[in-house]
């Protein structure tokens, strides 16, 4: 056992080196199966994430038989707990032993920056489903996005706020890298459209009490407070704001659409109800393929609803499927050149991967969280059409 | 001004609750329990469960809470934490906070990791303005404060005032002596320790609005736990009070005046209070 682990180990440090080695794994014998590696946080803090792209994925590949271009494909499915260091390992095991040609999943930044030298250095295609820091796309060329990045999210609200009638606004943001990307890509949208960024808030990410600070907005009296904080902590945030009254100040409440994830958006409440925010995807978005999409999600799943990283589970598989077929189940970067410049129609609506970027592109949607059929949704009403990542130059 | 006092004594008593059964446990049975945490975390869960599941109202729970925790720490006092009595404090600290990683990884896999959501009650909800405004009280913040009086005065009277209270102090001072008196030191410590766990159970119910509920709970307020029971010393019931209180109010106003060093400010004032006083505020010279 422990001989085994060592060697392992050197298989590893083979790898790191960039000694060509693993360039033979794309290049397996035809009968066998094409692995896809799909790592995620199942456990532990981030397991929502998980759990919605896992089942996602699954529902995809239902759907579409488990063979692509004659070769049958498997999934192989790892949880990385959410630690970044764990993350890395469970890559190299997949791509050492498992001969994956596919990398797939990655929950968090962290989890998706400590993967992407191994990406690189085995040239295996890393297809990031949930992270959503802009600059992980830089981290290795065989890096290709279907989520989303925060900047992309934030620059909608940044844009509608102004147009309508907000012009002060304090920012309240997880103190950690997404929140200050958030906290960034606001005030520079915002303040571009004319608006004034009064008071900028970072709170702990383990924040026990949001009181301190929702009296210092309450003091401050802007227009609306803009937030972006971890959709858990986010929910938290909106009661105590109803709570503190204040709504009945007349500060209205404005985010990206994670703080009003749909994951757990019903079980928020009344204090939920008329939040604006932006986000590329919501389950009551009107289309033909998104209902289909989200019944199907529902019946696979007990009664689930989808959310964003559903979403981004799921056109994940949609982009490895057809590139898998465009390359004949070849990998590496031939691969990567079939991911590029793909163009569809997901159940979010629109959607590219840009050919140079390899950054996904879509609609940003405004949307208002209202109660439909007695349950609590965030109703889209506007619309940013072709959103490239601001957050890059 | 005003409001914000309001908010940091609300926050300041509800640490007190959660911390003050750790301060019994520590300070009169001589036991570190680091699993305390846990403990406020099965009351929150227990409300929760109670709540959305079987649709339960929120009142009817906290005492429920109280009792079901009470009972658990009974149980576990029995069963795990007596043979620990007798340990050194660094296999008692090793043990329970064992018993706390365990929990947190029962609770993950049994409850899901995303927190837990509390609808309050409408009379709970909402809130007041006094002195025009300047002074803003959230009613449920009005509630914890009342109950936390409420609790502070009955732990006090128990204490000093009951028959109990002598013989719990009597057998912390010496549990042999105490027992060659007829003193039952077992039982006498067993419902201490129950009460502790408790009154855990309660805090965490009653925070489970305010502090949010998820698995890893136990660990992110032990730092505020043993905080309060260092600062406050071990020995009272009003040293953990005034210790809670004043952490509760400095973490406010810091958060509100100086966002930026916000988190910070509770462990700044740890540090110059322990510099000051190293037993804590109120501690008396321990002969031990």
């Amino acid at each position: 056992m422990h001989k085994r682990t060592s060697l392992r180990r050197l298989a590893a440090v083979a790898i790191a080196a960039g000694l060509p080695l693993a360039a033979a794994g794309p290049v397996a014998a035809q009968s066998d199966p094409i692995r896809i590696g799909l790592i995620l946080p199942m456990t532990g803090p981030f397991a929502s994430t998980g759990r919605q792209v896992e089942a996602a994925v699954k529902l995809y590949m239902a759907q579409k038989g488990s063979a692509v271009a004659g070769r049958k494909l498997e999934l192989i499915v790892r949880d990385d707990g959410g630690a970044a260091d764990v993350t890395r390992r469970l890559a190299q095991e997949l791509v050492v032993n498992d001969k994956v040609t596919v990398l797939a999943g990655f929950g968090l930044t962290p989890l998706a920056l400590a993967t992407a030298p191994i990406a690189t250095q085995s040239k295996t295609p890393m297809v990031v489903m949930a992270a959503a820091t802009s600059s992980i796309i830089d981290a290795s060329p065989f890096i290709v996005r279907t989520s989303f990045t925060l900047p992309q999210a934030t620059v909608g609200i940044a844009e509608w706020a102004p147009k309508n009638g907000i012009r002060k606004v304090v920012t309240l943001v997880s103190d950690y890298g997404p929140g200050i990307d958030a906290e960034k890509a606001f005030l520079a949208r915002f303040t571009r459209d004319g608006g004034q960024v009064v008071e900028s808030l970072r709170v702990p990410l383990r924040n026990p009490d949001f009181a301190p600070f929702l009296q210092k907005v309450r003091d401050t009296k802007p227009d609306a407070l803009f937030v972006f904080l971890p959709s858990g902590v986010g929910a938290q945030m909106m009661k105590q704001f109803t709570e503190r009254g204040l709504d009945k100040a007349g500060i209205r409440l404005i985010a990206t659409g994670d703080v009003t994830d749909d994951d757990i958006l019903d079980s928020m409440g009344d204090a939920a109800l008329g939040v604006v925010t932006s986000h590329h995807y919501s389950a009551a978005h009107d289309s033909a393929p998104n209902k289909a999409f989200v019944e199907a999600f529902r019946k696979a799943h007990g009664g689930m609803r989808p959310n964003f990283m559903a979403m981004g589970g799921y056109d994940g598989m949609r982009v490895i499927y057809t590139a898998l077929a465009a390359t004949k189940g070849a990998g590496g970067e031939a691969l990567v050149a079939a991911m590029r410049g793909q163009s569809f129609e997901s159940p979010r609506g629109p959607v590219t991967i840009d050919s140079q970027t390899r950054d996904i592109v879509q609609d940003i949607y405004i949307r208002k969280v209202e109660r439909v059929g007695g349950q609590l949704y965030n109703v889209e009403f506007d619309v940013l059409k072709a959103v490239k990542d601001p957050g890059r130059g | 001004m005003l409001t914000l006092l309001f908010d940091g004594i609300a926050y300041g008593m509800l640490l007190f609750v959660l911390a003050v059964g750790l301060s019994v446990t520590m300070g009169l049975m001589n036991f570190i329990n680091l699993a305390h945490g846990a403990f406020a975390m099965a009351g929150g869960y227990l409300v929760v469960v109670l709540m959305q599941r079987w649709g339960w109202p929120f009142l009817a729970c906290l005492p429920v809470a109280f009792v079901a925790t009470a009972a658990l720490g009974a149980a576990l006092e029995r069963t795990l934490y007596r043979p620990m009595y007798a340990k050194p404090h660094l296999d008692q600290v090793l043990f329970s906070i064992g018993l706390t990683f365990m929990a947190v990884a029962a609770v993950d896999w049994s409850m899901g990791s995303s927190m837990q959501m509390v609808q309050l009650p409408a009379l709970l909800r909402g809130r007041s303005e006094f002195l025009g405004g300047a002074l803003g009280v959230g009613h449920y913040r009005l509630f914890i404060v009342v109950v936390c009086v409420v609790l502070t005065i009955g732990l006090q009277a128990i204490l000093m005032r009951t028959r109990f209270g002598s013989r719990l102090r009597a057998a912390v001072d010496d549990p042999r002596v105490a027992g060659g008196l007829g003193i039952p030191v077992n039982r006498v410590f067993l419902a201490t320790f129950a009460a502790g766990s408790g009154l855990a159970g309660l805090g965490g119910a009653l925070g489970a609005e305010v502090l949010g509920m998820d698995p890893t709970f136990p660990l992110k307020y032990m730092v505020y736990f043993l905080i309060v029971v260092a600062v406050g010393g071990t020995s009272s019931i009003s040293g953990p009070l005034v210790a809670a209180l004043l952490l509760g109010i400095a973490d406010v106003f810091g958060k509100y005046y100086v966002p930026k060093l916000g988190a910070f400010i509770v462990y700044v004032l740890m540090i110059a209070i322990l510099l000051y006083r190293p037993q804590g505020l109120f501690a008396r010279e321990r002969s031990r």
